[in-house]
């Protein structure tokens, strides 16, 4: 098995700790995360998943439990936890509430600049960064409050990625988009991924999302690990997944169903190609034209 | 069919002012009229003029050119603006920023209480509006305390109180998680079931306009399909050309039809599509293989 | 966690103090705090204490709470102690250098302290008892006559009703843009006192920004919903004074009666 870059022992997080609304939101949670992997998160709200990845980069201090990442100790000095935030980069829902500064380039430099980086050394950040999320040089000197939304979004996402991380966390990057515009952020993440691999987690209420990129998924239920595995393993699993209140992408539950009728087809299928791939070569196979 | 909204001949355009720039045209001679019972829903990318087509459904913006009428009343009339915004009310994207009380029911109580109904029938109505939207039992939390779809179901009996002819929502699920946007669908179609409201939704998510009964599809200000769900979606290329989807059982469909297999087009059901795979594997070698 | 927080205190309840008309229950109170200005001596004081010990336990409220309402005023109980303690002068108790302990000195502080006590406790029931959207809605009829001098009534308590609703959303919002931006790497515990105003910057503008973004979608909203300002409006909740109202007016006079009585006839400990 590949490096670990970020290793969870036992991990639990309480809030209210103390009353009597003491409550668990991830329990004994001991997971251990490859470098270099594209890892889809899921799990319903309230399931544990943004406490969880809220742990990575220490805005989170466990009640109980390690972290670990890149096999440092997290909290083995408190007063160090800055570092791990730059190491580890976190995209938070709708980030582009987080905007603030006159321009666009301010924005994104606001992360390498608390790095303590050379004036140069920003700029070039930055404009790598912008570069990275497909926006033009021109947008640079703009106010991010001018922008459309799916323009703020990518700027937001390019602030977190001009501190370089070696991972990259993203809560719902896509929610509110229309179609086109979580193509485009998915699709951009996907490209990071290939370029830089490095360590990307994406937490998506979206199957049909996760299926399409992550090749390894992580569902998480009831402030525990449901499963870690391959996502095709994940999705052999549908009708669990179902009675989480998961949905299940629609031709796995196509499939599925023609699998139950008794058709030789494979139930774990979860893109829309390989439902095709596999149907052509079933018909293929027979009178078909 | 009776009309509740007939937009005719409208034009509308944003001013720039601050910017110091020309007005940007959003629609231009637009023809639209939504019919008494049934439900809409309206596709389009981000700027493609929805919401604002929306706004002008219940006197929020006014057309420049052309006329809006909501029953038979010219949305111009400024003294028939209560009526008009008892006819057809609206929901917004966030659910947060809708809800004006610090209570549940007396939130669903706004609307009467800004339209001077007598203190008992308000009650009865609210009453009535939380059955419908099954948030009976929340009646006396605080907004705060609510998940995203049962704010968003609250912010729905608000507006059901009024007893609207029409709901619009201006996409209603799009902050929500998948169990909150079921709730909020599963609310919809019952209220035209049960309450005989027309309703209209605006939304980025093709499953749910596969739900409705027309879907109705804009690009740059202009509406470039409008027919049965099944018949809009048949058209896979036009719809990714403007930046739209499909649902994955049509997409699946299209794939084989374009791959020469005789396969409906209009497919957008996982039944459907179920059974017309069913067809085709059955005619095939592969049927056979079937105990 | 930080969204847990509520505001006004309330306590939800059955009581007969929970389920007085509010109107009356702010008149009362009102009433209250005048006994306890008038009241000059010991005697009317202790009817003071002696209407807390009828009501606190008809609430229901734990006298616990008191303690919890008075404790972050006890610098202030602290303080009104000690200038009365020293500065009145009376005969001599207790004399160290050039600080005196007066007799009076003394019994004017515990009075003193007694009656601060005494408008917390009694203004902190209000509270308890009360939801804030009741007294708001009671703060609105009661000012309603003012509306004929043009005053914003009104206005004022819808304001006031969605600060509250949006105080809880407002907490939340800024909890999550200090977290986006503590992962931005933003510092913000530490440093001197600019630095530390410097890094508020980054929260500060979108938290504004939001918050017009909010207030103007809600204005919409509330336009969708035939919101034209406080003409013409009525109200779901009516607000009835029924029999437990009069009891409570009853006792409430009674114990102000015996207040006045006391501030006349029985005079002791009496302060200047």
């Amino acid at each position: 098995m590949a490096e670990s870059i970020l290793r969870t022992e036992n991990l639990t997080y309480k809030y209210s700790t103390g009353t009597v609304f003491e409550k668990a939101a991830i329990q004994d949670i001991n997971l251990e995360i490859e470098k270099g992997q594209f890892l889809g998160i899921i799990g319903h709200t309230g399931s544990g998943k943004s406490t969880l990845i809220q742990h990575f980069n220490g805005l989170l201090k466990p009640s109980s439990g390690k972290v670990y990442v890149d096999g440092e100790d997290m909290w083995a000095n408190p007063k160090a936890i800055r570092k791990f935030r730059f190491k580890v980069g976190l995209v938070f829902q709708y980030p582009e509430y987080q905007l603030f500064e006159e321009t666009v380039y301010k924005d994104v430099a606001f992360g390498p600049g608390n790095m303590g980086l050379s004036e140069g050394e920003v700029r070039e950040r930055v404009h790598h960064a912008l570069k990275l999320v497909g926006l033009p040089e021109s947008i640079q000197e703009k106010s991010p409050f001018e922008l459309s939304g799916g323009q703020k979004r990518r700027v937001a996402i390019a602030g977190v990625l001009a501190m370089e991380p070696e991972v990259l966390i993203l809560d719902e990057p896509t929610a509110g988009l229309d179609p086109h515009g979580r193509d485009m952020i998915l699709d951009l993440i996907r490209d990071y991924h290939a370029q830089r691999k490095n360590t990307v987690l994406l937490v998506s209420h979206s199957m049909e999302d996760i299926a399409k990129y992550a090749p390894k998924v992580l569902v998480m239920s009831k402030a525990g690990i449901f499963a870690y595995d391959d996502v095709k393993n994940i999705f052999d699993r549908a009708s669990e997944l179902e009675r989480l209140g998961l949905s299940v992408p629609q031709v796995t539950k196509i499939c599925r169903k023609l699998s139950e009728l008794g058709y030789p087809v494979p139930p774990d299928i979860y893109t829309v190609e390989q439902a095709r791939d596999c149907l052509l070569d079933l018909l293929g196979k027979g009178a078909a034209r | 069919m009776e009309a509740i909204i007939t937009c005719q001949d409208i034009s509308f355009s944003y001013a720039r002012p601050e910017l110091r720039e020309p007005p940007v045209p959003v629609f231009h001679n637009l023809d639209f009229t939504v019919e008494r019972g049934g439900f809409v829903a309206i596709l389009g990318h981000n700027g493609s003029g929805k919401s604002t087509l929306a706004k002008h459904f219940n006197a929020i913006l006014l057309p420049e050119g052309g006329t809006v009428y909501v029953n038979g009343i010219d949305t111009r009339e400024e003294d028939r603006l209560l009526d008009i915004r008892s006819h057809v009310g609206m929901v917004f994207q966030n659910p947060d920023n809708q809800i004006v009380a610090t209570v549940v029911e007396e939130d669903v109580a706004f609307a009467l209480e800004n339209m001077g109904v007598p203190p008992e029938e308000i009650r009865k109505r609210v009453e009535e509006a939380l059955d419908a939207v099954n948030m009976m039992e929340y009646r006396s939390h605080a907004p705060h305390q609510l998940s995203g779809g049962q704010k968003q179901r609250v912010a729905i009996a608000g507006v059901i109180a009024m007893r609207p002819d029409c709901i619009v929502l201006d996409e209603p699920t799009a902050m929500l998680d998948p169990r909150g946007r079921q709730e909020v669908m599963r609310t919809l179609k019952g209220l035209g079931k049960y309450y005989g409201i027309t309703v209209v939704l605006i939304t980025h998510f093709m499953d749910e306009a596969a739900k409705a009964d027309r879907v109705v599809v804009m690009d740059d200000g202009k509406i470039i399909l409008d027919d049965a769900p099944g018949e809009v979606f048949s058209h896979v290329e036009r719809l990714k050309s403007v930046g739209l989807d499909v649902p994955q059982a049509t997409e699946l469909a299209h794939e084989l039809r374009l791959a020469g297999f005789d396969i409906p087009g209009n497919i957008i059901t996982e039944a459907q599509c179920v059974e017309a795979l069913q067809g085709l594997l059955d005619q095939s070698n592969a049927g056979k293989d079937r105990e | 966690m930080i969204k847990d927080i509520t505001i006004g205190q309330f306590f939800p309840g059955e009581s007969p103090i929970h389920r007085m008309d509010p109107r009356m229950k702010l008149i009362l109170t009102v009433a209250y705090i005048v006994m306890l200005f008038i009241a000059n001596n010991a005697a009317s004081l202790l009817v003071g204490v002696i209407f807390l010990l009828i009501v606190y336990p008809v609430s229901g409220i734990s006298g616990k709470m008191v303690l919890r309402s008075v404790k972050p005023i006890l610098p202030i109980i602290a303080i009104t102690a000690v200038l009365n303690m020293f500065f009145i002068d009376g005969e001599v108790l207790f004399q160290l250098w050039k600080i005196r302990i007066t007799d009076k000195g003394v019994i004017t502080a515990v009075m003193m302290c007694a009656r601060i006590v005494c408008l917390i406790a009694g203004t902190s029931l209000m509270t308890y008892t009360t939801s804030p959207i009741a007294l708001t809605d009671a703060i609105e009829r009661l000012f309603s006559p003012l509306k004929k001098i043009k005053l914003p009534v009104h206005e004022v308590a819808m304001m006031m009703t969605i600060a509250l609703r949006f105080i809880p959303t407002l907490i939340e919002e800024t909890d999550k843009i200090m977290s986006a931006q503590k992962a931005r790497g933003a510092d913000i515990e530490s440093g001197n006192l600019v630095q530390r105003i410097r890094a508020l910057v980054p929260i500060l503008i979108p938290l504004f920004v939001s918050a017009f973004r909010r207030a103007e979608e809600l204005a919409l909203a509330m336009e969708c919903r035939c919101y034209h300002g406080g003409e013409g409006r009525t109200r779901m909740r009516q607000l009835h004074l029924g029999k437990l109202d009069v009891v409570a007016a009853c006792v409430t006079a009674v114990c102000l009666a015996a207040a006045i009585l006391a501030n006349v006839h029985i005079q002791v400990f009496v302060l200047r």
